[in-house]
């Protein structure tokens, strides 16, 4: 099962409108409470990250029977430095984001955190590519 | 406790769900930094906040949570009432601080995530 979304930067309306949909349709595989948790919070905070961060992105979600792949590329500003990036508290988040509860560098360890598996590509100017996987 | 009971001590208003048959609280967490939200492991606490935008909403979708205390006399928007009713959630507001509102639950038995 392969869901796709596009996701609009800066729009705060919409974030984690593909998240939710993911979560229903998990929710009806009769996985752990505690596996949908760990793909749904790592994946919000992937899809928010590109709405706070980038001009735009793209989610991809594969759903295999033993586990789940999420492909996030957006196309903005990119990483400059991935481990200072992934250090709790680091932030380049604007006064924006930091109004609407996020920016405050917990995203990507929190992603981490809740991932099997959590890849990074980053080029400045150009976007961000994140895979995370998480095992069912 | 029951919602009404919470109602009563803290001078809350209903702004959507059902208070009668809500599930009882014994957890609360109290926090305007949704990243944090995301980081508990705990299930289904109340979550007092004085955030009050869509995202505080969807936050609590993400992180199972249940019900939703807006405090420090913060209103739901109708985008946040919308997405709440979907998600069959309760939600309250306060006019109480953060801090006043914490003090009263836990003196009334409401534990904390941590």
């Amino acid at each position: 099962m392969t869901f796709t979304y596009e996701i609009e930067g800066g729009n705060f309306s919409r974030a984690g409108t593909a998240s939710s949909d993911i979560k229903k349709a998990l929710k009806q595989l009769d996985l752990d409470y505690t596996i949908i948790k760990r793909v749904v919070v790592s994946l919000y905070e992937a899809e928010v990250n590109i709405v706070a961060h980038a001009r735009r992105g793209t989610l991809t979600a594969d759903i295999d029977p033993d586990r789940i792949v999420m492909v996030l590329d957006d196309q903005g500003p990119g990483i400059p430095d991935i481990d200072a990036a992934m250090t709790a508290g680091f932030s380049t988040a604007s006064s924006r984001v930091r109004e609407m509860g996020f920016g405050a560098g917990m995203g990507l360890p929190n992603i981490k955190k809740n991932a099997d598996s959590l890849n990074i590509q980053s080029t400045v100017g150009v976007g961000t590519r994140l895979e995370i996987v998480v095992n069912f | 406790m029951k919602i009404p009971l919470l109602m009563q001590l803290l001078e809350a208003r209903l702004v959507c769900g059902d208070a009668e048959n809500h599930r009882i609280i014994e957890h609360a967490f109290a926090s305007d930094l949704m990243s944090d939200v995301l980081t508990l492991d705990a299930c289904s606490p109340l979550l007092i906040t004085g955030l009050s935008n869509v995202q505080t909403i969807r936050t609590a979708e993400m992180a199972d949570i249940h019900t939703v205390l807006l405090a420090r006399g913060k209103k739901a928007t109708p985008e946040m009432i919308a997405l709440a009713h979907q998600n069959d959630m309760v939600m309250l507001e306060t006019p109480y601080s953060i801090f006043k509102t914490s003090g009263i639950l836990y003196q009334h038995g409401v534990k904390p995530v941590y």
